[in-house]
């Protein structure tokens, strides 16, 4: 049995992406990695406060690790790759004794040390593995053509993130081969997707998620699968106005990947959230013959 | 007795934190002390003259200088004192300069401990007694290891100079990285035409021994008489037999052995002869694609053999070799650029090393000289270079620049035009280094003659497009984002230590630094000495280096032991350790505990046993005088009394107040 995780979902995950929340909760239960809520969990700190104050953001995320330490929990799992960053850059600035100093002294309950964080896709990929995986899955993803797409930070900075090739990962690939899919060499794995431009300068993103839009159709792609909330909503919400400014349809359905696992191992539809999908995955679903 | 002290000034390097006029004046007042002085430059000629003066005015019978580190001119003043005809060891030093005016900015304690040291050295010089060198014969045989260019001039040389050479060889040939090479800079000769010739040479030459596919196993003993155990690796091939007429590489049914003389471009047979001008030209088995050795089924090689050759149950042998230096010519690696994700090197066939595509363009190489995509066999119309792949890096813990890579990478991107007409080039680089005689020019010629596009910036991904590839980076002087589309690209890897470097600098204790290459004795006087006596340095294994850099250093390491060499004796230094017969009880714990088996059991007349120091080869580490309980073994020059009295002399003063 793996050891309980403290899980932080994160502002998104209650928001625009509750169908990663779900889908990740439901696939870490399938595969026996035992979840516990953070209690009570704010802020991580994350934009704006990181960009306007490091001890602010790093106090935001310390209040969070401090209740995972107080709740006896050995390490946190986050599926955002923002949560993640403030997560980790906090937890190492916990060890250092003048850093904590001047973030406890903003902490009302200091924090004495960090803790580790892990991305829900490294908790998948080294508690359960792609093995254990595959052992479980029941409806193989046989004939789906996946895209993998990281996202620019999920395994950046790579000192700070300790995982995976930060230009090359392939633990999201191996889950979803081990899921039976059939995963495309997508070169842009871990280029940027215009992340937070998509408000101030939308051409931005019409460029840079169109660029992966193009590479996956291109590659022939029947499906994205991505890790981030943020890639999830420009590539999925925007993609019919990236489809007007590159005058190019796309119909790609963008998965989280925790979506396509528990595709495979065949977990309850209403857990996996595919109804929040902007782009309609009914083509892929049939490709599968799960749909219905 | 009668001392003098000289304190120097070191231009303003000593004098401008410390006052050495007030040195000066303080050691007058030392004991023993008969005169003192400050100077500008103590180690130039008037400075030097000024201490034989003095000795000869003040009748002084021993001298202090207060100046820089001894590692910098103890010898020198040594021979300033002799010259004086004093005992060179009727000398010592006080470091003012690295222990105090370079580490420390305020004024009035730096003078203070200036005076500090002083007192110290005065304390030591004191108890000095005069010590002489003996002589001692040396074997007046080098060995080479490493049979690259380094190597080969180096052993040439020395071999010229009328030394029999010992040259050792990983590989089943020399030649190393340069018998690799198509073409060389800045004249764009042919590598094998140049260095052939010279490798002949090491053949024919009757001073010299080439141990090939053979390594380093130890070393003992000391400048003059080194003993080395050279490990002869199983070859499988009776090389007094084979003639390296090819008819078992033809005939080898196992083609799935890696070739690292082609880069890897192409799969070799499991016997092997690495290239045509190979010396010596002789073949080997690699074990591990064998299938008479894997699987114990095939033999062919052993049938086709016309001379009987092929010996499968060949095992490793050890030939002793006595020398009396070592020069060490162990070049350098190229890195590995798997570890940049975003290049694909690895994973995207078309993506290839320097060294790959340096085969390419050689007529000897898999592809005949002719250049092809390794993924479709198709000649590229557009191939781009990127530089600094593994150098000037600290993120993957490679900040130097390799040095050689931008001239070769031009050369290539010249080489292209001529092999692929109308093919177009691009190299993408931070800064172009070219400082070498004429290599400026040939970038130059690069860009201008031959239409060499230069884009300054990183590239920030390799993917592919088709079955092109293209490459996307930053032009930073357009400041813009640029792409390109290639049919093959070449990555300028750079120049990483050699496999084994850390091994064979603890077998020779001589030391490494960070990165992996030798340590030279120092970085601009003694660039080809290592801190171990009789231990040269020649080639890349001392930091990358190109063709030219790597000849002229191997020709100095070999002047350095054809001087070495050139008395017959050497003289041992005399600061090594004595047992004193009276106080040795026999327990013999000090031959247990040196490091160099400079102890021997001695029965005395009176049938006790008692330990004896050898001195010609005691380095004067002083293990064992820290190991004998009885303190009975005192190091000559270094005796618990002289340092003893140093301790004293500081300690028994008031300490300067702080701040």
């Amino acid at each position: 049995m793996s050891p309980r995780f403290a899980y932080y979902p994160g502002c998104s995950l209650e928001g625009t992406a509750q169908d990663y929340d779900r889908s990740g909760r439901a696939c870490c239960a399938a595969l026996g990695i035992e979840l516990a809520e953070i209690p009570d969990w704010s802020c991580c700190g994350s934009s704006p406060a990181h960009a306007v104050d490091a001890v602010l953001s790093g106090a935001l995320a310390a209040r969070n690790l401090g209740l995972a330490r107080q709740g006896g929990f050995g390490a946190v799992v986050t599926p955002c790759p923002n949560c993640l960053v403030n997560l980790r850059t906090a937890a190492r600035d916990l060890d250092d004794p003048a850093r904590r100093e001047r973030i406890n002294a903003l902490l009302s309950v200091p924090c004495e040390g960090g803790l580790p964080a892990v991305s829900l896709l490294q908790a998948l990929f080294e508690q359960a593995g792609p093995q254990a995986l595959a052992d479980a899955v029941v409806r193989p993803l046989a004939g789906l053509r996946v895209a993998p797409y990281y996202g620019c930070i999920l395994h950046r900075p790579p000192g700070l993130m300790a995982f995976d090739d930060p230009e090359n990962p392939v633990a999201m690939d191996a889950l979803l081969e081990a899921a039976g899919a059939e995963v495309v060499a997508f070169p842009f794995k871990t280029e940027c997707c215009g992340a937070s431009y998509g408000v101030p300068r939308k051409d931005l993103v019409m460029e840079l998620s169109g660029r992966l839009l193009e590479a996956a159709a291109d590659l022939g792609a029947d499906a994205l699968a991505v890790a981030c909330p943020l890639c999830q909503m420009n590539l999925d919400l925007r993609q019919d106005q990236i489809a007007a400014a590159r005058r190019r349809a796309f119909g790609i359905p963008v998965f989280y990947f925790t979506q396509l696992l528990g595709l495979a191992l065949g977990l309850d539809r209403a857990d996996l959230g595919l109804d929040r999908l902007v782009v309609p995955p009914g083509g892929v679903l049939r490709k599968l013959g799960t749909e219905g | 007795m009668r001392l003098g002290v000289f304190v120097c000034h070191c231009g303003s390097n000593i004098a401008a934190t410390v006052d050495c006029a007030a040195v000066a004046l303080a050691a007058r007042a030392m004991p023993d002390v008969a005169f003192a002085a400050d100077s500008v430059y103590t180690c130039s000629e008037p400075g030097q003259e000024a201490i034989v003066a003095a000795v000869a005015e003040h009748g002084l019978d021993g001298v202090v200088v207060a100046s820089c580190s001894p590692r910098m001119h103890e010898r020198t003043f040594r021979r300033t004192v002799a010259r004086a005809g004093l005992n060179p060891y009727m000398f010592e030093m006080a470091n003012i300069r690295e222990h105090v005016s370079w580490v420390g900015r305020d004024k009035e304690r730096n003078t203070a401990k200036a005076t500090d040291l002083v007192r110290m050295a005065v304390e030591k010089l004191r108890r000095n007694r005069p010590l002489t060198p003996r002589e001692f014969p040396v074997t007046r045989r080098v060995l080479v290891v490493g049979g690259g260019v380094a190597g080969i001039q180096a052993a040439l040389d020395c071999a010229d100079g009328g030394l029999e050479v010992v040259l050792v060889e990983r590989a089943s040939s020399i030649g190393g990285k340069m018998a690799q090479l198509d073409k060389t800079f800045p004249t764009v000769d042919c590598s094998s035409c140049v260095l052939g010739p010279r490798m002949v040479d090491v053949a024919q030459h009757p001073g010299i021994t080439l141990h090939a596919y053979s390594e380093v196993a130890s070393v003992s003993g000391w400048v003059g008489n080194f003993e080395v155990a050279v490990r002869r690796k199983a070859t499988y091939v009776d090389w007094s037999k084979c003639t390296g007429c090819g008819e078992c590489v033809k005939k080898c049914p196992a083609r799935d052995a890696p070739d690292p003389f082609n880069a890897g471009l192409a799969p070799a047979r499991a016997i092997n002869i690495p290239f045509p001008q190979a010396i010596p030209k002789k073949a080997v088995i690699n074990p591990a694609h064998c299938k008479q050795l894997t699987t114990g089924k095939c033999g062919v090689c052993a049938k086709v053999c016309p001379s009987g050759a092929i010996d499968y149950a060949m095992t490793e042998t050890t030939v002793t070799e006595k020398v009396g230096a070592i020069i060490v010519a162990t070049g350098y690696e190229l890195f590995d650029p798997k570890v940049y994700g975003q290049y694909g090197g690895g994973r995207y066939p078309d993506v290839i090393t320097s060294m790959q595509y340096e085969r390419m363009l050689s007529a000897s190489g898999p592809t005949g000289g002719h250049v092809l995509r390794p993924s479709d066999g198709r000649e590229p119309r557009s191939v781009v270079f990127i530089q600094c792949v593994g150098s000037r890096d600290r993120h993957i813990g490679r900040p130097y620049c390799s040095g050689f890579c931008c001239m070769y990478t031009a050369k290539q991107a010249i080489l292209t035009r001529d092999h692929v007409p109308g093919a177009q080039t691009y190299v993408f680089y931070m800064d172009i280094r070219s400082p070498g005689k004429g290599y400026d020019e040939f970038i130059r010629r690069a860009m201008e003659e031959y239409g060499v596009r230069y884009v300054r910036g990183r590239v920030s991904r390799i993917f592919p497009k088709g079955d092109r590839l293209v490459v996307r980076g930053a032009d930073t002087l357009m400041a813009a984002q640029v792409q390109v589309e290639a049919d093959l690209v070449v990555l300028a890897v750079g120049a990483e230590h050699a496999p084994g470097a850390h091994e064979l600098a603890a077998t020779l204790r001589v030391s490494i630094d960070e990165h992996g290459f030798f340590m030279e004795g120092h970085p601009k006087l003694r660039p080809v000495e290592t801190n171990t006596a009789g231990v040269y340095l020649a080639g890349a294994c001392q930091g990358p280096k190109d063709i030219p850099a790597s000849v002229s250093q191997a020709s100095a390491a070999a002047a350095k032991v054809l001087g070495l060499f050139a008395r017959g004796t050497l003289a041992s230094d005399p600061q090594v350790a004595l047992v004193d017969p009276r106080r040795c009880v026999g327990c013999l714990k000090c031959l247990k505990t040196c490091p160099f088996g400079a102890i021997r059991e001695e029965q005395g007349r009176d049938g006790a046993v008692r330990a004896q120091v050898v001195e010609t080869v005691c380095q004067g580490c002083g293990v064992c005088c820290v190991t004998c309980p009885q303190g009975a073994v005192q190091l000559q020059h270094f005796t618990d009394d002289q340092i003893l009295a140093e301790v004293e002399a500081l300690c028994r003063i008031p300490l300067p107040t702080c701040g």
